[in-house]
């Protein structure tokens, strides 16, 4: 691994990626009205649970905004990076030109998970942090060094949790041609992640953090943030996210292996 | 423009319900997609939210189990199929076909529809197993009201992306344009939460626009909650008697834009 040819690289992609995007203004436009709609549409949902209540699943309006904080920036990442690389895997497969990318001299899941860049999904990342830095401020949380290393670390573990959810998925296409539906479920599996863990019931709750470990990626980070989060749970988050990116990681050479080629 | 008989219409069905049993595994995972609404019925039993709505637990699992019904049966995608063929340039074909295009594609819906239809199915059979209380049964003439306002549903929500796709002749790219309104259709139809639990300032203005007789009407029919059905009903013809014309003079205007791409 060379760490500079492949920042280099990166630094190619992007500038292709952008240039290719800005072909569409107009598109970029409507999808950063999109993303406002989005949040506001959450906040409306929130209030609505919240009108008579003060609290749902432990947690008041103040520290559910933390979560749909953390969900905005996430879905934001999902929106710039995920969604336009990993969806374009079905076409690579499809159309044979998986090909390229398996004799380019670089790592195979590096061009595919970094090739292009949406950003619209920019916006969305922005938006989230400025609403978590108003959640910071109303619940009057202290900022020191190790609470942002804390919390880096923790959402940065998240970013890699649902990477590899995302990875995972778009890798079964090896077999299954097309999955793009399939990432339609794990879409609305992520729904979730806008509301605490707690406000599920029991079985839900299981699931959602052993199965599909969706319940880790917005509330340990925000119980992070709260002061409220145990040191198991971080300990927890970051050998998930470490086991996760393996296992992904595995499953696409392994994949690879039954990667047949279209039309030969 | 609308050359259509029962022979025509027959065939389009037949032919696109086969296509799409191609795809089984797909629209299987399409109907899974579609569970929103149980995550939500989980969060209003769990935190007792309903108490403030006067909805008893049973109504509610009902209501939010009629909106996913209401919501796989009312499920619109024509913009990306229609962008795609322009794109690439496959209307052109279709174009001199004498049968407005849109037709094929309302076809595909409906046959799609009819495949997703055991699928649903068995998802409200494993809804029943895990909550029995919530079984019902409606009766007749409520269960054809509902089944003929997911209907209208589903034209009025067809109408408008076929409006949209129609912009295809003018950007190229209209499905950003369709991104953009279903998060008003996702938030106000009466997905996530029932209209009634919308705060006054919303509801004094919401009845006026078509969201909640995307999914919410039609769920609170099937459900047996109490709601007007002649407005309901008027409301969702205005809204269709609305649209069609619009949808109308569109198509005819970019038609006569239309440059073929490839050609």
């Amino acid at each position: 691994m060379n760490i500079k040819k492949y920042i280099k690289i990166y630094s190619l992609f992007l500038y292709t990626s952008i240039a290719s995007e800005l072909e569409y203004k107009y598109n970029v436009i409507i999808d950063f009205i999109t993303a406002i709609l989005s949040l506001i549409g959450s906040l409306f949902l929130l209030t609505i649970f919240f009108q008579n209540t003060d609290n749902i699943g432990g947690w008041n309006f103040e520290q559910a905004l933390v979560i749909q904080g953390i969900y905005t920036i996430l879905n934001g990442i999902t929106n710039t990076w995920f969604n336009p690389n990993l969806t374009e895997i079905v076409k690579h497969i499809r159309e044979g030109t998986l090909d390229f990318v398996l004799l380019k001299p670089i790592d195979s899941q590096f061009f595919i998970s970094l090739k292009k860049i949406s950003p619209s999904g920019i916006l969305e990342i922005i938006l989230g942090f400025s609403l978590l830095f108003y959640c910071i401020s109303i619940n009057q949380i202290n900022i020191n060094l190790g609470f942002l290393f804390l919390c880096l670390t923790t959402l940065f573990c998240s970013i890699v949790i649902l990477y590899s959810l995302w990875f995972l998925i778009s890798t079964t296409t090896i077999w299954f041609v097309k999955t793009w539906n399939a990432t339609e479920v794990l879409r609305s599996f992520l729904y979730i992640g806008r509301f605490p863990l707690n406000s599920f019931s029991f079985s839900l709750r299981i699931f959602f953090s052993i199965f599909v470990p969706i319940a880790f990626i917005t509330s340990i980070p925000s119980e992070v943030i709260l002061g409220i989060a145990q040191v198991w749970e971080i300990l927890f988050e970051l050998i998930v996210a470490g086991i996760f990116f393996m296992v992904s990681r595995r499953f696409w050479f392994f994949a690879l292996k039954y990667y047949t080629s279209a039309s030969s | 423009m609308f050359n259509l008989n029962k022979n025509k219409l027959i065939t389009l069905l037949k032919v696109q319900y086969s296509n799409m049993l191609e795809y089984r595994v797909e629209i299987a995972l399409w109907a899974i997609s579609g569970i929103i609404p149980f995550f939500m019925l989980n969060i209003w039993t769990n935190n007792n939210l309903n108490e403030s709505i006067n909805l008893s637990n049973e109504m509610l699992s009902r209501y939010f189990l009629s909106a996913f019904f209401v919501r796989q049966f009312s499920v619109v995608w024509v913009v990306f199929t229609f962008e795609e063929d322009a794109l690439l340039g496959k209307l052109s074909p279709y174009l001199i076909q004498p049968l407005n295009p849109f037709f094929r594609y309302l076809a595909q819906h409906l046959a799609e529809q009819i495949t997703r239809f055991p699928f649903a199915l068995i998802i409200a059979i494993i809804f029943f197993l895990i909550n029995p209380g919530s079984l019902w049964i409606p009766s007749l003439g409520l269960f054809l009201c509902s089944c003929l306002s997911t209907f209208f549903s589903f034209l009025i929500q067809f109408l408008i992306q076929s409006i949209i796709a129609c912009l295809c002749f003018w950007t190229e790219k209209a499905s950003s344009i369709e991104r953009l309104l279903f998060i008003p259709t996702l938030f106000l139809s009466g997905l996530l939460a029932p209209v009634i639990s919308f705060p006054e300032f919303v509801k004094s203005w919401i009845y006026i626009t078509p969201f909640p007789y995307l999914i919410d009407f039609p769920a609170n029919i099937l459900s047996g909650n109490n709601t007007n059905l002649i407005s309901g009903f008027l409301m969702q013809i205005f809204w269709i008697l609305v649209l069609f014309p619009i949808f109308k003079r569109t198509w005819s205007l970019g038609t006569k834009k239309y440059t073929a791409m490839g050609s």
